[in-house]
């Protein structure tokens, strides 16, 4: 089976606190920890569990800045087969449309039978699968926490529903899936991992490789725009509490005497 | 002219989503003084009566029943409304996994803008809706401009948007089976596999102590258990814990976990994302300990420690402990 996984490198939210520059225009960018998106890293796991049993190959592409090529050399050093960066000034502002539009044209030069991307990424949007796959006329399945191949042509795939509760599905090949996170367990990258994949030829491709009218992604295409950035104000928030450990565990326990949280 | 507005009301056994009459106060939003038609796909008995229950809340009820829309394949209900609504139409949506399934390929379908997970509305410059969304796990809001002339699909956090009570309408359901076209699709629905049960069922606690990413290791889970032992609770998790394998999925609070319901919440070292807080109900007293003084959680929780979890949990159970 080809495999086609779409990663993003992003802010680790996990190892940074978001903050608004001063005039609002973007996240204060300065000393932030990006790494892949979680979703899809999970994804590439995914795919390469896929080929593992039934043979082909994973390819890793990415849109973004230059930077974005330590992820997709990342994801090669788990063990996807081939990587492609997407860079071009040209890019830059796209909407979720204009992303997937690149997309499609990156799909249509290949010949893959499955799409990945992870089920979110950091703006939470969570679009860009479900437009690639009506874009394809392909069928498609969001939030996925399991894929069983069934044959060459038909997938059984679990969607994450409320709840707890999962929804089987099958589903004919080509298609579309964004997965979800906990869908298997990601293996660790090593040193050794990427020292040998650090020379590995990433192509970068553009607008004018992928046959793409610039007008029609980027910031010209784009009829989705992101005005500003704020912090939000909802309500009065928390009382903190302040004071050495000690302090705080005492004045904390007296409220939660109070609320019955002691028992 | 006001584009019409679309609201699609999810429904279960004959009974509409509480997300029904949040999408049809989206749309006062949108157009204060506009309707609002609301769309029901389904089959048989419950799609009648969901359908009246809804024209007690909007002018207009379309109605689509045929046995292919039982259970709502949003690869088939996509199909069926590219053809049945007009190109330039404000469709709404919760956000939730049935959304984010159907939207993003409708708007595709649609030719119209498609904008996510929304938490507000500010009115329109031209044909600029102006909304409010949240990135990076709520820790930050935008500004999103859509430009609508051509039509929008929107999806609609659950829970933003409170329902106006106080509406009725004389609404009118019409029935438009007929204009059902084909809706094959080639994905198939099989069968929903309900949640595992686990040993303890923490929807009956009144003290959860809930963990996330905060305790960073696995081993660390004693220092939770500990407390959880001296106030007489029981541990719970946010999703990286269960995603992660360090705790079964029936502890899991969230919208894809459990709806809990305690007096006390606990929550050590979880960032308080909208789909982990959409699973904690009841009006519980929330007590977030987070070394993140931006974490999303303290805007919720009635008292907040700005401090590593694994340095003060320990200090409280022991000062529990001493005065036991």
């Amino acid at each position: 089976m080809e495999i086609l996984v779409c990663v993003k490198r992003v802010p680790d939210t996990a190892e940074n606190e978001i903050e608004v520059n001063s005039d609002g225009s973007d996240i204060e960018r300065d000393d932030l920890v990006f790494s892949v998106n979680e979703w899809d890293n999970y994804a590439v796991e995914e795919a390469i569990q896929i080929v593992d049993n039934v043979g082909g190959a994973v390819t890793v592409v990415s849109l973004g800045d230059e930077e974005s090529e330590e992820v997709v050399r990342r994801e090669m050093a788990m063990g996807a087969n081939n990587g492609i960066l997407l860079t071009d000034d040209a890019f830059e502002g796209s909407d979720g449309k204009g992303i997937a539009a690149v997309l499609k044209a990156v799909v249509q030069k290949g010949n893959y039978d499955l799409i990945l991307t992870g089920a979110l990424a950091d703006d939470g949007a969570g679009q860009i699968g479900g437009m690639l796959a009506a874009m394809l006329d392909v069928p498609y399945a969001s939030v996925v926490n399991s894929i069983e191949v069934l044959n060459d042509s038909q997938l059984k795939v679990g969607r994450e529903i409320e709840g707890g509760n999962q929804e089987m599905n099958e589903i004919a090949l080509p298609c579309v899936l964004s997965i979800q996170t906990g869908i298997n367990e990601p293996r660790y990258v090593g040193i050794r991992g990427i020292r040998k994949v650090a020379s590995v030829d990433i192509p970068v491709w553009g607008a004018s490789d992928l046959g793409i009218d610039p007008a029609n992604v980027g910031e010209s295409g784009a009829r989705v725009k992101r005005i500003d950035y704020f912090v939000a104000d909802l309500g009065e928030g928390a009382e903190i509490l302040e004071g050495s450990n000690e302090e705080v565990a005492e004045k904390l326990i007296d409220l939660l005497k109070a609320k019955g949280g002691i028992k | 002219m006001a584009a019409q507005v679309f609201a699609y009301i999810e429904h279960k056994d004959g009974v509409a989503d509480d997300t029904a009459l949040e999408l049809i106060s989206a749309a006062q939003k949108i157009y204060p003084d506009g309707s609002v038609t609301a769309i029901v796909t389904g089959s048989g008995a419950d799609l009648d009566t969901v359908c009246n229950q809804l024209a007690a809340s909007c002018a207009e009820v379309w109605k689509f029943d045929s046995e292919a829309l039982a259970y709502p394949n949003a690869e088939v209900i996509r199909k069926l409304l590219a053809a049945a609504l007009p190109p330039d139409a404000i469709v709404l949506v919760p956000h939730d996994t049935f959304g984010m399934d159907l939207s993003p390929g409708l708007s595709i379908k649609l030719d119209s803008v498609f904008v996510s997970d929304v938490v507000d509305f500010e009115g329109f410059e031209g044909d600029n809706l102006k909304m409010i969304r949240q990135e990076y796990s709520g820790q930050v809001s935008t500004h999103v401009m859509g430009n609508i002339a051509s039509g929008a699909v929107i999806n609609i956090r659950p829970g933003t948007c409170q329902p106006d009570e106080s509406q009725s309408a004389a609404g009118q359901v019409i029935d438009k089976s007929s204009e059902i076209g084909e809706l094959t699709a080639n994905r198939r629905f099989l069968e929903v596999v309900a949640a595992e049960v686990g040993d303890v069922d923490i929807t009956k606690e009144d003290i959860l102590v809930s963990i996330g990413r905060g305790i960073e290791d696995q081993d660390n889970i004693e220092i939770a258990e500990e407390l959880a032992k001296v106030v007489g609770g029981v541990v719970s998790c946010s999703r990286p814990i269960v995603d992660a394998k360090w705790l079964e999925k029936p502890r899991q609070v969230g919208t894809s976990g459990q709806t809990v319901k305690p007096k006390v919440y606990m929550a050590l070292g979880i960032s308080g994302s909208f789909q982990h807080l959409g699973g904690l109900k009841g009006n519980p007293f929330i007590v977030a300990v987070n070394k993140n003084p931006k974490a999303p959680i303290f805007q919720v929780a009635d008292v907040g420690v700005v401090e590593d979890l694994l340095d003060f949990v320990p200090v409280l159970t022991e000062k529990i402990q001493e005065g036991k």
